[in-house]
């Protein structure tokens, strides 16, 4: 038999891997940037003792390799008898808070690249503070934000890899049971490899499409 | 009075930038406010609509206190005011930049909101320019939206910061001309500005504002003929030479 023969039988473990990877990325995407967006703002707001904590959360999650935090995560949670934390729930809360940390400070920088002009101006025309961030604020961000916020969500695409470590059986975890079943592993980690690239592509496509018409708005004479 | 400033002090650190100023504005009143950069003129502006908090004194606005916190908010709907960097809202088109606030704080349908907006852009001569986003702008026309967008809230008061400093010269001129327009409307306006022109010509009173006090206030004609103040006829005479 074949190798590619033997990886094709197998397709059905490569496609429960896909299913498994896509369900952790498009978790921690939704999940990290909401985490992000909140602490980037608490951030951007300066509010004296949160922003201690904050920075103490960033430093944390930034200086550690995110192979030990979800170690760390899912063995704690073994520890303290969390049976709950099941391994996709202690790999989407490690890759919430790893990408969560980058995240923040994508977007603190794009809050604090709109001039204070534009929070006056609107502070002069009554605008509440609500108001002032949703309509004036945040919209002026995107630009700014999404260029290193999708290039944050390739490397979460490819981060969530690190999953197959606590035996998350995503695309390489499902690859290593075939290679132990005896196909050859480079064939399998090219197979691997090709269908990691297959997920992020569009993802790198659609984020410069984004940007594309962000611009050509802006830019457009009436 | 519509406006009412008590002996206000304000300091930034160490530096006491305005120490001790009282003005009172009446209703259609154009009050045009000269002096060097640093005497204070920039930071009353915006003391009066509440940009910057003061150290001692009182501002009414409408018989409102300014700097009490839970009057505030009621202050800007009626005080409108113009920046030097125009400070227009970039991700919005002309008409959404006049007609945001009206949605947001006024609660107007985005129908009405849009006819008010559209009215406010018709007074400064730039209808055809609703779609357009700043961007696409001359300073002159980004600072006549920024002056419809604060007119379209229908403010009792306009407040002009140097909003012909940051233009060319060729552009001073059609921004001024609705400045002098609104002045003959009789709208209520104090005006931070270093066009003598202007201030000689439409405004009601003068101040000179003078390292943080008003060093003298009067008619135009008197101030700029037959100034008393030393420091005023040392400041004429400097920006004449120019």
């Amino acid at each position: 038999m074949s190798d590619w023969q033997h990886i094709w039988d197998a397709r059905g473990l490569l496609l429960s891997g896909l299913l498994a990877t896509l369900a952790l990325v498009a978790g921690s995407i939704m999940t990290s940037t909401i985490l992000g967006f909140v602490v980037g703002f608490l951030r951007y707001r300066r509010i004296p003792v949160v922003n201690v904590v904050l920075r103490v959360y960033l430093e944390i999650f930034r200086g550690t390799p995110l192979l030990v935090q979800l170690l760390f995560i899912y063995f704690g949670a073994a520890y303290l008898r969390l049976d709950w934390v099941t391994v996709f729930i202690a790999s989407l809360v490690g890759m919430t808070l790893f990408n969560g940390a980058y995240i923040s400070e994508i977007f603190r920088g794009g809050f604090e690249a709109v001039p204070t002009g534009q929070r006056e101006a609107a502070t002069t025309l009554g605008l509440s503070r609500f108001h002032i961030t949703k309509d004036v604020v945040f919209p002026q961000t995107l630009p700014v934000v999404l260029p290193p916020l999708f290039s944050q969500y390739l490397q979460l695409i490819k981060n969530t890899s690190l999953a197959s470590v606590i035996s998350y059986f995503d695309i390489v975890r499902q690859g290593q049971a075939i290679i132990d079943q005896g196909a050859n592993s480079f064939d399998v980690y090219l197979v691997v490899a090709i269908m990691f690239f297959v997920i992020s592509y569009p993802l790198s496509l659609l984020a410069r499409a984004l940007e594309k018409r962000i611009v050509t708005r802006r830019e457009r004479v009436a | 009075m519509i406006v009412e400033v008590t002996d206000v002090h304000k300091r930034f650190g160490d530096n006491e930038v305005l120490k001790g100023v009282s003005v009172s504005v009446e209703i259609g009143e154009v009050i045009a406010i000269i002096g060097a950069s640093g005497s204070g003129k920039s930071t009353l502006l915006r003391a009066i609509n509440g940009l910057e908090t003061i150290d001692d004194g009182e501002i009414l606005v409408n018989g409102v206190e300014v700097h009490d916190r839970r009057s505030a908010h009621k202050v800007h709907q009626h005080v409108g005011m113009v920046f030097q960097q125009f400070n227009l809202f970039p991700h919005l088109t002309a008409l959404d930049n006049a007609s945001l606030a009206l949605r947001k704080v006024k609660k107007m349908s985005t129908a009405r909101a849009n006819e008010v907006a559209m009215a406010a852009l018709t007074r400064v001569g730039l209808a055809d320019k609703a779609k357009s986003y700043p961007q696409s702008l001359s300073g002159g026309q980004q600072q006549r939206v920024a002056i419809a967008r604060a007119l379209a809230m229908q403010p009792q008061v306009m407040l002009f910061d140097e909003a012909t400093s940051a233009l060319d010269p060729e552009l001073v001129g059609e921004v001024t001309k609705v400045m002098r327009e609104l002045a003959a409307e009789g709208m209520t306006m104090l005006v931070v500005t270093h066009e003598m022109g202007f201030a000689r010509e439409t405004a009601d009173r003068v101040l000179f504002f003078d390292n943080g006090v008003i060093g003298e206030e009067g008619s135009p004609e008197r101030l700029f003929t037959a100034p008393e103040n030393p420091r005023l006829q040392q400041f004429l005479r400097r920006i004449l030479e120019k």
